[in-house]
């Protein structure tokens, strides 16, 4: 009861299919509020719920839903749309629902679809999620036999039916917008915001977009209720967050914990501390865009407001963890990389200040940095900030950027006057490997 | 009207308008490159960031792109702020990491938007240390230079080429920093209007490839405002010169006609005056028509071939005058004053002389209005009856693509999206479409955003808009026997038309069926009886096709009657290839049976050639004259080039002509103003010719308008292998303009606008300053003034429905199909546009194709007139049965006029 998202999952098991997931109670939230409730009931109660997006942004689910028009002036075709396009550098949480469990997100979205009335469903997933892929085309196959997809569910007069969507790849499909023009067949750019795609979506339909972890928790939230789901956080917000630690830690892995869990906590009990040898630097708490956090904000309990206060994001709450034998530059340069690379090209500070960035850092690792690069990066980070791009991909890009810069400045110096990467002659020194060996998941 | 604050000042604002266009409007200097008046705010470049203050107490604010905000009541932003300013500059920093600093070697080079915007931003110094990025350029036909490295993917390109031209073949590919604008593979551009990269590119990617032919840069170029001469729409044009050549086309904005764009005839025709077949000389050809002592036409000096001419004329029995379409309303009235009422004639085959004075009856006796470009492009709904206008008026078929947006744009409206955010409105539209009617005889390049096309004999076309009109209202003609489908559409279409706040209709000449004029004017005096503001719009072939119609010419075949009945014996033949317009054997036999003809013209073509003595017309870009487009807007060109040696209007070789011989006699009309003041008084419907644009004394604060620019620096170096002395510009007796680029420096009225320039503005963007505001009419108002304005009462309809086509046993109707690139006389010779000219062809129904067990290219032998052309047979599904098309004016069947028989 108190792990909604993973109760019933065996890590490493086959996807649990419809009989099994009906014998856990399954699609019976489904069944409850297609008997007994109104689409606008199962809204205000995910609104109750405070169920906050788990993809990054951690909007109110229930606020968002609210935005579609609903009633007779309301355009008939709306669009549901799971965003399952998990492609945040060091987060893997939706793929390990949607290969152990496809059915608790196709329920979600149903119930979601039911409450903004829209007849059609869309599972944007990420190419590479092969096994996700394969459990959710049964899982949809499994539901539309059984009648929880198709004309008139259960009875109800609800009509709803998922289309399983692979995208052709590219990082920013996750960005819900330009999700909506690859899903068209567009260049995948982000959109103006507003009109937002509660009003303007998909094909110009009013669309709902939300993530995978935030799907899997619609089923319990109307089997259990708002109430339920308000205490099983720790510190005021709702619910239970699959947080995930990679790096040099002891147990790799993935967890469902209350929402607030400190970070101490995950990284030393769960993630069973640094490994021998190692010690802790910092953080990246949620994903790549997020900015680090140091040793100081052990303490942190991590849920959206705390990590927010303490000049971060908890964002996907999956999180990278920096050591004292990696260089913080490379590890910059290495994100930096991949969203220069990413940058889909429709802004200029994006498209171009982000390769500049990366250049710079290779440089810096190379040898080549100056004194003046510290400025320069700086300014960068400034001028990709919120407001100044089209969308928040840039300025998250160089969240870790800006932090590197606030928090390990020295070592920036270090790589100065020719030196280049000092971790590099260090670890070639003592011959240790930079690339430890990957683990499984753990709950 | 809003009040907004800008850097602590109130100014009045429009609160439709983004605080970009406001900014620019106001006169504030703020950079931009993605948003463009014509194609809204996208939020691309960043390049107009501001700050904006949340109110009074705000001292903090946040940085936005001006083109993004409303220029809501009470906001308040700040342009000088030293952070925004910063982020500016940054902004052409990140733009110029990859930009190859090519400007010395670039064709943009002076006139570059990217240029202008570096400097106003500030950029000076690179910080970039590393590579540039560098891509391929494509080969994209005749017209368009790529050069892809300049490119800062600022997406006006494809966001003109695809969104606002329909285009298909350009496209932004892969992404990060290597989004590369491009074809999918090398090849031709094929959409019409490409041409207007040239100018929506703020650098030097797509660049005029004509120009790089002949380049000379902005500032050395002489440039005098010009008409377009190769359809009859009159748009606009700045045509720019140097030492003796015409170099470019480039748009002239006017508000109501042309906009910001022109078509690639318009742009890419004007290379025809540089060609080797010119006119420069006069010519005496004493046996041009005796095939026994045929002699080569000989130069002679202008006195000389005057003095022939003189003779000629005296020793005449009976002088007819031949006018042109093509001639400037001067001209025309020259020739008509030179030889007399009775004796002019206007140079249009007798079928098209009659539909011509149809269209004008109709404007004269209303009360539909002429609908301008601006009008349809804001129409809600169009219905295009029989005219194919991507072909015969093409910038009209830009303008109706743009109308189909508007439905759309409301819809946005109500969801809160103003129009002129791009981005969000084309997210809102999708693939919706406002309502557009098509009906031809084949498929058009306007059918992708038409919401029904249908296809039938011109005929039925008549019938089908005599029935809309008839739907519209009870009082209209009845049209029986309509079959149920074309009833049902009919009804759709009248429903929409009177749905519609500002509908157009739109048909032509081009079929050469009356009644399809008739037919659309039924619909708009049905929909002006429903209360509905409707317009019409005539598209009529020629440039001053409506001038030479209004000056009351009969048709040639009067003229061909007047010889074969023994009266008149000689002609003189104004700007007309006679081969074009009638019968070869026709035409032989009227310019055999005249004892002199006197041509004029600016090419050879087969009339001069016939031409005992010819004289050398100037073209648009050597000439001063009135052209009367399909508006009846009278509109005045002036010469862009000083006439070169004998070269001079043809109003004034008429002018000298009629002078007499004694060399004291002054000719008829001296200057500009002479004729046109002796035209109307003698045309009273002329009257607003004289304010079509400002007489030549007119000044500005006592200096003329100069036609070079202020950097104009080429003026020593003409002659520099000879002598280094300043030649005296050539005096300009017609025209308030200059030879210089000494004079005036203020913005002078749209109509003597010779190019767009301002302090800090050296691109074509520098339009701005020349508006009252950006995007909208042009300063001091837009050129022209129209002629026809139409009585205000109601018309009876038209009450003679033809009947339904059907065919006559083995007989084809063989149908003239115009080529925007061939069917013109004059922009043919222009050597980029000549690339574009399809091979002539014959269309075929699929029907008539399987029937005679035709496939697609098959060599067919069409027989007109007991002669045979052999052409490759093209299978069109849509073509109604019985029908076939040729090319117009294609060589070999140019003086076709049709509809004409003919069997296969």
């Amino acid at each position: 009861m108190n792990k909604p998202l993973t109760e019933h999952i065996k890590p490493g098991a086959p996807p649990i299919d419809l009989a099994a997931y009906e014998r856990t109670g399954g699609y019976e939230a489904l069944r409850q509020a297609l008997a007994s409730m109104e689409p606008g009931g199962v809204t205000s109660m995910v609104e109750e719920s405070k169920l906050r997006g788990r993809g990054g942004a951690g909007f109110s689910t229930g606020m968002k839903w609210s935005f579609v028009p609903m009633g007779d002036q309301a355009p008939r075709q709306k669009y549901f749309v799971c965003n399952a396009d998990e492609m945040e550098p060091g987060t893997f949480k939706d793929r390990f629902l949607m290969e152990h469990n496809p059915h608790q997100l196709i329920e979600g979205m149903i119930l979601g679809a039911y409450a903004i009335q829209a007849p059609t469903g869309y599972i944007f997933l990420r190419a590479e999620y092969h096994a996700s892929q394969t459990a959710l085309a049964r899982a949809i196959e499994e539901a539309r036999e059984a009648g929880f997809l198709g004309r008139n569910i259960l009875g109800s007069g609800f009509d709803h039916d998922i289309h399983l969507h692979t995208s052709a790849g590219r990082y920013i499909c996750g960005e819900e917008t330009a999700l909506l023009n690859a899903l068209e067949g567009r260049r995948a750019i982000p959109r103006a915001k507003p009109p937002f795609p509660p009003v303007v979506g998909l094909w110009g339909k009013p669309t709902i977009v939300n993530n995978v972890e935030t799907l899997y928790n619609i089923a319990p939230i109307i089997r259990h209720g708002a109430d339920w789901f308000n205490q099983l956080g720790l510190t005021g917000e709702s619910g239970t967050k699959l947080y995930g630690v990679s790096g040099r830690v002891n147990r790799p892995g993935l967890w469902e914990l209350p929402l607030g869990t400190p970070l101490r906590e995950i990284i030393e009990e769960h993630a069973g501390g640094m490994r021998d040898g190692y010690r802790f630097r910092g953080v990246i708490p949620g994903g790549a865009s997020t900015d680090f956090l140091v040793e100081e904000h052990l303490d942190l309990a991590m849920d959206f407001a705390s990590v927010q206060k303490a000049g971060s994001r908890l964002g996907t709450g999956t999180m990278i963890v920096l050591d004292d034998r990696t260089c913080p530059v490379g590890m910059v340069l290495n994100l930096e990389r991949f969203f220069a690379r990413e940058s889909c090209g429709w802004c200029t500070p994006c498209r171009d200040g982000l390769p500049w960035v990366e250049k710079i850092l290779d440089d810096v690792e190379r040898g080549g940095g100056r004194e003046d690069d510290l400025d320069l990066l700086a300014q960068q980070a400034k001028h990709l900030g919120p407001g100044r791009t089209f969308c928040a991909f840039a300025p998250g890009a160089v969240e870790p950027l800006q932090s590197a810069l606030k928090y390990f400045e020295e070592d920036f110096r270090r790589h100065f006057n020719g030196n280049g990467c000092p971790y590099r002659s260090e670890s070639a020194a003592s011959g240790t490997r930079q690339v430890p060996p990957g683990n499984g998941h753990r709950i | 009207m809003a009040t907004i604050h800008i850097d602590g000042k109130p100014y009045e604002a429009d609160p439709e308008k983004n605080l970009l266009q406001t900014s620019l409007t106001l006169g504030f200097d703020l950079p931009y490159f993605c948003w463009h008046p014509a194609l809204g705010s996208v939020g691309a470049c960043r390049q107009c960031a501001v700050r904006q203050y949340r109110n009074e107490e705000d001292t903090q604010g946040q940085i936005v792109m001006a083109c993004m905000v409303p220029a809501a009541d009470g906001t308040r932003i700040s342009i000088e702020d030293e952070e925004a300013r910063e982020f500016r500059r940054s902004v052409i920093e990140w733009l110029m990491v990859n930009h190859p600093h090519d400007c010395a070697v670039c064709d943009e080079g002076g006139e570059c938007h990217l240029q202008d915007m570096t400097v106003m931003t500030g950029h000076a110094y690179r910080r970039f240390r590393f590579r540039k990025r560098t891509f391929n350029n494509q080969y994209l036909g005749p017209f368009i230079n790529h050069e892809m490295n300049r490119c800062i993917q600022c997406y006006r390109c494809v966001r003109y080429y695809k969104d606002y031209a329909g285009g298909r073949d350009l496209d932004a590919f892969a992404s990060h920093n290597h989004v590369y604008f491009g074809r999918s593979e090398d090849g031709i551009l094929e959409n019409e209007f490409s041409g207007n990269l040239v100018e929506v590119c703020p650098t030097g990617v797509f660049t005029d490839k004509t120009l790089k032919t002949h380049y000379t840069r902005k500032w050395d170029l002489q440039s005098a405002p010009s008409v377009c001469a190769h359809c009859s729409l009159g748009c606009n044009t700045l045509v720019g010169t140097r030492y003796g050549g015409a170099r470019r086309i480039l748009n002239r904005y006017h508000y109501d006609i042309n906009g910001y764009f022109l078509c690639d005839r318009g742009r890419y025709g004007y290379e025809f005056v540089n060609r080797p077949e010119r006119i420069r000389h006069p010519l005496l050809h004493e046996g041009a028509h005796d095939t026994e002592t045929y002699s080569k036409p000989e130069t002679c000096s202008a006195d000389v071939a005057l003095k022939e001419a003189r003779i000629r004329l005296r020793r005449a029995n009976r002088i007819i005058g031949i006018g042109s379409p093509r001639a400037s309303l001067e001209s025309n009235y020259a020739l008509r004053s030179l030889v007399g009422e009775d004796n002019f004639f206007n140079g249009l085959p007798a079928a098209e002389s009659h539909l011509v004075t149809v269209a004008l009856e109709i404007l004269r006796h209303g009360p539909v209005r002429s609908a301008s470009l601006r009008e349809i492009e804001e129409a809600d709904a169009v219905l295009v009856l029989g005219e194919d206008i991507t072909q015969t008026a093409p910038r009209m078929a830009l303008a109706v693509r743009q109308s189909v947006m508007r439905t759309p744009r409301e819809t946005a409206r109500k969801l809160g999206v103003p129009a002129w955010h791009d981005r969000a409105i084309r997210d809102v539209a999708q693939s919706d479409r406002g309502p557009l009617f098509i009906a031809a005889i084949d498929e058009t390049r306007l059918d992708d955003v038409s919401t029904a096309a249908i296809t039938r004999a011109p005929n039925d076309l008549a019938r089908f808009g005599f029935a809309v009109a008839r739907a519209l209202h009870p009082e209209a003609p009845p049209v029986d026997g309509l079959s149920e489908s074309d009833t049902t559409l009919a009804r759709q279409v009248s429903d929409a038309l009177a749905n519609a706040d500002h509908p157009v209709i739109i048909t032509g000449t081009g079929l050469g069926n009356e009644a399809l004029l008739q037919a659309a004017a039924n619909v708009a005096w049905a929909l002006l009886r429903c209360e509905k503001p409707a317009a019409l719009a005539f598209v009529v072939p020629e440039a001053n096709t409506f001038g030479a119609g209004m000056l009351d010419g009969r048709p040639l075949r009067e003229a061909y009657d007047a010889v074969s009945s023994g009266d008149a014996d000689t002609a003189i033949i104004l700007e007309n290839d006679l081969y074009q317009r009638t019968h070869d054997v026709d035409v032989d036999r009227f310019l055999g049976g005249l004892k002199s003809i006197i041509a004029l013209d600016s090419l050879r073509n087969a009339t001069t050639d016939r031409a005992h003595v010819v004289l050398p017309a100037g073209t648009f870009a050597e000439s001063d004259g009135t052209f009367v487009n399909n508006e009846t807007r009278a509109q005045r060109f002036f010469q862009a080039l000083p006439p070169e040696g004998d070269i001079a209007e043809s109003w004034r070789w008429l002018g000298r002509l009629a002078a007499g011989s004694a060399p004291s006699e002054e000719p008829a009309w001296k200057y500009l103003d002479t004729i046109i003041d002796a035209m109307v008084a003698d045309y009273p419907e002329l009257r607003g010719v004289r304010d079509a644009a400002p007489s030549a004394d007119f000044r500005s604060n006592g200096a003329r308008f100069p036609r070079s620019p202020r950097r104009f620096s080429g003026r020593t170096a003409i002659h520099a292998q000879f002598d280094v002395n300043e030649p005296s510009p050539p005096a300009d007796h017609d025209s308030p303009l200059s030879f210089s680029m000494e004079g005036s420096t203020a913005v002078p009225p749209a109509s003597l606008v010779s190019h767009y320039w301002s302090p800090g503005w050296n691109s074509v963007q520098a339009l701005n300053k020349f508006q009252e505001e950006v995007g909208g009419a042009n300063r001091g108002g837009p050129p022209g003034i129209c002629l026809i304005q139409p009585e205000k009462n109601l018309h009876p309809f038209f009450t003679e429905i033809p009947a339904t086509f059907r065919r006559s046993g083995e007989k084809f109707v063989v149908l003239g199909l115009p080529h925007i690139f061939g069917s013109d006389e004059l922009s043919r010779h222009a050597p980029a546009l000549a690339e574009r000219i399809p091979h002539a062809y014959v269309t075929i129904s699929d029907a008539d194709a399987r029937a005679r067990g035709v496939s697609e290219g098959d060599q067919l032998v069409l027989r007109i007139f007991g002669r045979e052309h052999k052409l490759p047979a093209r299978i069109r599904p849509k073509l109604a049965p019985g029908i076939l098309g040729i090319p117009m004016g294609f060589p070999g069947h140019a003086g076709l006029v049709f509809p004409v028989d003919g069997h296969l």
